[in-house]
């Protein structure tokens, strides 16, 4: 089994190492189903979660994920540390290597926070990228990839991947870091991806992107007939621009609502990775309809977060693959 | 490296069905028997052992009576090791819980993997019973671990390698001592 140094990026991932780890993650969720919830594999290990912006779901999840394998875990988050007190990104790293951390899952506001962490020598333990700027969520792709095989294939999943599955990710992509990560592990994956966002929020490369480009959901969602469309969070924090007229207009051409979701394929999946806006870009009648993953997400989130500290973490490090 | 035969198809055979027999009579009968199969030649003995098993009793069923424990991760070398494979773990439809649980492996060593497999199962539930079977018992413990059912058991040297080849995986039965 190939075992990876550190997880930057999505396209870290080969696609025998993403099938891997997708793998792994059903064995995981085997256990998640268990009465006890609990496996002894990281036993001695500390994993620091150094979160440097708000979260939810991502920070509790490589907390459950770590605690699940018996690692010590450590949350530290900017706000009430020393990072108040104007302490750099390389002072608290040295900080926790003297601490001796294993393995740390880093989210910053900067993108390529993490790989600056990984490569700079500060620290020898395994970095995760739990989201850096408008860069990279790598686990979040592979979690979204995880839910979608699991909807298609059910039990049948190991072993396989996403060749030839219609994915449509809808919104905010200039400032989404798992729309980056998405596009890259889904066409590991051997997925077809669309892109559906106003001109506004597209970024000026996205030409060059392997993936369709649509400005009309509705057009979209009638011709590609998609198995899963992704909704973006549209990221109220990063708009520092006019990059659509106002929300109503913009929950109204671009949100999911009763109507679009009638257009929707029976058994097609309606994802978002959370935080909602709830009548902005999905409204609660798609939110909370069977076609919609969100819980499941989060679910399956533990799942592959168990399936990636554990490809880091445990087994030998040898100087070759550092 | 010179491979010595010192099983063929045939002394598996035997012992498999011996090994079964032996289980039958410990547990007078088939009442709550399982067998938990330890990847990867484990679950082949284990499905070998059931189909005798059943062949001698019809109250058996070995659809529901058979499982797979994978103990990737309860092994105590992990950090030591590259990472390993992990595979699923199947517990029987019958469950575990107050069952008598019979752990079935292809060679016994240093008895590391019985241990984990313990703590693996402990973690599933709480057999009644749990028992070993193992093809092949190698010694050189190194934990205080005792195979319950064995087929054949071989004085070897550490040096040694033995290599347990089964048909539906190797192409061919036999167990080989390499030195």
């Amino acid at each position: 089994m190939s075992s990876l140094k550190h997880l930057l990026s999505a396209a870290d991932l080969s696609r025998d190492a993403a099938i891997n780890l997708l793998d792994i993650a059903e064995t995981m969720s085997s256990v998640n189903d268990r009465e006890i919830k609990k496996l002894p594999t990281l036993r001695g290990k500390t994993v620091v979660n150094l979160f440097f912006e708000d979260s939810t779901r991502t920070r509790i999840s490589f907390e459950l994920a770590a605690k699940r394998l018996s690692a010590d875990v450590i949350n530290f988050s900017a706000k009430g540390s020393s990072v108040s007190k104007g302490e750099s990104l390389k002072d608290t790293a040295q900080t926790l290597e003297a601490m001796g951390a294993d393995g740390v899952v880093i989210r910053h506001p900067a993108s390529g926070a993490a790989y600056t962490l990984a490569h700079s020598g500060w620290i020898n333990g395994s970095i995760v990228n739990a989201g850096d700027g408008t860069h990279e969520h790598p686990t979040q792709a592979l979690l979204d990839a995880f839910t979608i095989r699991r909807r298609l294939h059910g039990a049948a999943s190991s072993g396989k991947d996403l060749a030839g599955v219609k994915v449509a990710v809808v919104g905010d992509v200039l400032h989404s870091r798992v729309a980056r990560s998405n596009l890259l592990l889904l066409n590991t994956l051997g997925a077809e991806v669309h892109l559906v966002a106003p001109p506004t929020l597209l970024p000026a490369n996205s030409s060059a992107w392997n993936a369709v480009i649509h400005f009309s959901l509705d057009e979209m969602l009638q011709t590609v007939k998609p198995d899963a469309v992704m909704m973006l969070r549209v990221q109220l924090e990063r708009m520092n621009a006019a990059y659509f007229p106002s929300e109503r207009e913009y929950a109204r051409v671009w949100g999911f609502n009763a109507d679009r979701l009638a257009m929707l394929r029976e058994n097609a999946l309606l994802m978002h990775p959370g935080p909602m806006n709830r009548g902005l870009e999905i409204s609660a009648a798609a939110a909370d309809s069977p076609n919609s993953t969100v819980l499941e997400q989060v679910a399956n989130g533990v799942s592959v977060r168990m399936a990636v500290l554990f490809n880091l973490l445990s087994g030998e490090r040898s100087i070759d693959n550092v | 490296m010179v491979a010595r035969t010192v099983l063929t198809g045939d002394d598996i055979d035997r012992a498999v069905t011996r090994i079964a027999h032996e289980i039958i009579e410990s547990n007078h009968g088939v009442s709550d028997l399982v067998l938990l199969g330890i990847p990867t030649r484990g679950v082949i003995l284990a499905n070998r052992i059931a189909k005798i098993i059943a062949r001698n009793d019809a109250n058996f069923s070995p659809a529901d009576a058979v499982g797979r424990l994978d103990i990737t991760m309860y092994r105590d070398d992990l950090a030591s090791n590259p990472t390993r494979e992990v595979t699923e773990t199947v517990e029987p439809g019958l469950g575990i819980d107050n069952r008598v649980v019979v752990l079935v492996d292809d060679v016994l060593y240093s008895g590391r993997t019985i241990r984990a497999a313990l703590d693996a199962l402990s973690d599933l539930g709480r057999p009644k019973v749990v028992r070993l079977a193992v093809l092949v018992d190698r010694g050189h413990r190194e934990l205080p671990i005792r195979a319950d059912f064995v087929g054949k058991n071989l004085p070897t040297s550490r040096e040694e390698r033995i290599q347990v080849q089964l048909l539906e995986i190797d192409g061919s039965n036999g167990v080989l001592i390499e030195s």
